[in-house]
């Protein structure tokens, strides 16, 4: 069959599955949008407002789906919008393809009109990119493009196609949808050194991250914890995988995360770490991170093993199909010492926890959580709003948390929450900060216009609070550039845009926008009043060094 | 700290050597020398790379580069069961009071003499890079006008040939 470059392009995607792609359309890349007005049966197209809305929404659907993620933009300004999406989904290990239009072959390299070399700069944060120099080459790069961003640690791939390539003709030959590279566990003698490390340990702790959602190996991972009676904790990247009231799980760790949690893995004889790489955010100085514990390192990619802790057992495989062959090698255990250790660390993580009443973060998440269903995938933004739901949502199936972990992106959660509900077609939840969400919120028209019945919540106290809490503890209350002071009236924000919206100030209002908001089949604004002063507690440094925690905000802010 | 030569085979294609070279850059892997050439397949290039550093970093950087997806091999050349060389041309300013003991230098370390003018000669050595290093101090007792290095170069010892292994 001889069709076009442009024609080529859609008919690999649909070859993929791959059934809407996020994009925007330019000069470049015009050949593929009017492929796209040919099969617009088969394949659906979702406008955004600006390209990086595209990619963030490419990856909310890449991560509450599992598929690979599609964007498409136009070559110079278009390509470079996406920057910000593309390392985003990279820090995070989404699934994502990104074709971008070029200047015809002809004129590369002469500083044509809106010319970039988006290879060269996306080389850094995309696990693979092409430059399709010829249109014989097409399919298959798209291909290929499609099993890398799948592939072992999923990622971002971009393709270049320039003007000239989506214009020629070409034979095409239909291929069935490619594989994923065969999901490998790890080795047999490594399987078994470990295992014995496992067995002799006296106080076991199961700690996982993004990669463990990727490998779709929740039910594994409470085998584990069962069969050797171990607490598990996660990464923020890792929230969603296991429903958060199991009762062996002690919660996110870290920086901000649950004091039992980050305790238990600090005191920890043998920790089990399951696709996750021990960032900074979670164990804080390496120098001070638990020395005592043997390290059980498994991931599937070798370079995360032993890259910031040393472990004494690498384990380089996919995290399912290595518990499988892990489990039948353990003993079956109990540590009863150890749960009453950790059920000590739990109810001292309790008096820890903010027990006000009123308008609290605590309180209006707990209340978004009665609302919130099994199905419905929650995207956030970047900063306190973030840690609050990291903290406080509860989650019962996997793949529902969706927010930017590696990158911290303010201006994510919209164009995610977008995606997610694309990808899900379920009602969608959106939590963000009025300092995150006036970075993107252009893409309220991508929302309104596809009718995405949107719940967003704005936890808005006029300052970029994250930052701030950060001045009122380390920089003398010196609130440089975090004072918004923006008379912005979100309700009639929303409503400039079509969508509906609300303010809020006290629980009952709240709880009334609630009852209207997930009501409503459309995009609905909940403009939510929170103190400026509201600190993301606790705040930990040190890998759960539990001598240094920060529980209280009074002492800074006399 | 340790001084490795590792091997890398990658595909013979546009932009293969900016891919790799970014990596190291951007992980600040400390690099002494890199060299790239074809080699007996016009699929591959070779890239030889020295490098600086401990068995962790070491490890950090194979696996760093086996996450290339142009990259097809790479071997860790030990001293003792791989032949290294480089090759150097020297340009010497060429004065008479010490025009012999210079080309008795050459002429000591195997160097040949590659271009001749009443100013300057060039010499032309072939060695492995220590050796190359102590032909440069000798010189530096007299007027040196311009180096130029290739890098070194390895092959294994024996009918052993750099293996194709598989990446994600």
């Amino acid at each position: 069959m001889l069709l076009s470059g442009a024609d080529i392009v859609i008919k690999t995607l649909l070859e993929q599955g791959c059934n809407v792609v996020f994009g925007y359309p330019g000069g470049q890349i015009l050949s593929v949008y009017d492929s796209l007005y040919k099969y617009k049966d088969e394949i659906c197209h979702v406008l955004s407002a600006h390209e990086q809305g595209a990619a963030h929404a490419a990856d909310g659907y890449a991560r509450a789906t599992g598929k690979v993620g599609v964007v498409l933009a136009t070559s110079g300004p278009g390509a470079t919008n996406l920057v910000t999406g593309i390392a985003t989904a990279h820090l995070d290990s989404v699934p994502m393809v990104a074709i971008t239009g070029n200047v015809a072959t002809s004129q590369i390299g002469y500083d044509s009109f809106q010319e970039i070399d988006i290879t060269g700069i996306t080389l850094p944060i995309t696990k693979h990119n092409y430059f399709v120099g010829d249109v014989t080459e097409l399919a298959d790069t798209i291909r290929e493009a499609f099993s890398l961003a799948m592939s072992g640690r999923p990622g971002p791939v971009l393709v270049d196609i320039p003007k000239d390539v989506q214009m020629a003709m070409c034979e095409y030959t239909p291929a069935p949808a490619v594989v994923m590279n065969e999901k490998l566990p790890a080795k047999d003698k490594r399987l078994a050194v470990a295992a014995k490390c496992i067995n002799e340990s006296e106080k076991p702790y199961i700690y996982f991250g993004g990669g463990l959602v990727s490998s779709g190996a929740g039910e594994e991972l409470i085998q584990l914890a069962d069969k050797i009676d171990a607490p598990i904790g996660c990464s923020m990247m890792g929230l969603s995988a296991i429903p958060t009231d199991h009762p062996r799980f002690l919660g996110m760790q870290g920086m901000h995360g649950k004091f039992a949690s980050s305790a238990a893995m600090n005191s920890a004889d043998c920790i089990i770490s399951l696709g996750t790489r021990f960032n900074d955010r979670v164990i804080g100085e390496r120098e001070n991170f638990n020395l005592k514990a043997k390290i059980v390192h498994i991931d599937i990619d070798a370079s995360e093993l032993s890259k910031t802790i040393t472990a004494h057992h690498n384990l380089r495989g996919d995290i399912k199909k290595t518990l499988e062959k892990l489990i039948p090698l353990l003993d079956e255990k109990t540590h009863p010492k150890w749960q009453k250790e950790i059920d000590a660390l739990r109810k001292k993580g309790l008096e820890y926890e903010d027990k006000r009443e009123g308008m609290t973060p605590k309180n209006i998440l707990e209340l978004l959580n009665s609302y919130i269903e099994p199905d419905m995938p929650v995207a956030t933004d970047v900063g306190q709003h973030q840690m609050w739901a990291a903290q406080t949502l509860k989650f019962s199936k996997s793949r529902k948390f969706i927010s930017s972990g590696g990158l911290g992106t303010m201006g994510f959660g919209l164009g995610a929450a977008i995606g997610a509900h694309v990808g899900t077609g379920k009602k969608t939840v959106l939590i963000t900060g009025d300092g995150s969400f006036g970075m993107n919120l252009n893409e309220l028209v991508v929302a309104v216009e596809n009718n995405v019945p949107l719940v967003i919540l704005i936890m808005n106290n006029g300052v970029l609070g994250m930052v701030r809490q950060m001045q009122t503890m380390y920089f003398e209350k010196h609130y440089s550039g975090t004072v918004l002071g923006r008379p912005t009236d979100f309700v009639k924000v929303a409503e400039g845009f079509g969508a509906k919206g609300e303010r809020v100030s006290t629980l009952d209002e709240l709880k009334t926008a609630f009852d209207n908001a997930f009501s409503c089949d459309g995009t609905y604004v909940i403009d939510c009043a929170v103190d400026k002063d509201e600190f993301v507690l606790p705040v930990m440094s040190a890998g759960g060094c539990t001598e240094e925690i920060i529980v209280e905000s009074g002492e800074f802010l006399k | 700290m340790n001084r490795y030569t590792m091997a890398v085979l990658v595909s013979n294609k546009f932009g293969v050597l900016n891919r790799v070279t970014s990596m190291f850059r951007r992980r600040r892997f400390n690099i002494n020398a890199l060299t790239v050439s074809e080699t007996e397949s016009a699929q591959y290039s070779r890239i030889t790379v020295i490098f600086e550093g401990d068995d962790i970093e070491k490890q950090q950087l194979v696996n760093q580069l086996q996450k290339l997806p142009d990259v097809s091999a790479i071997r860790d050349l030990e001293p003792e069961t791989s032949v290294s060389c480089e090759l150097m041309l020297i340009k010497m300013e060429n004065k008479a009071d010490t025009r012999d003991e210079i080309m008795m230098a050459a002429k000591a370390f195997g160097a040949q003499t590659v271009d001749y003018t009443r100013e300057s000669m060039v010499f032309q050595l072939t060695a492995d890079s220590t050796k190359i290093d102590e032909f440069i101090n000798l010189m530096r007792d007299y007027e040196i006008l311009e180096i130029c290095r290739t890098g070194s170069i390895s092959l294994e010892k024996g009918a052993t040939t750099i293996r194709k292994v598989t990446n994600l």
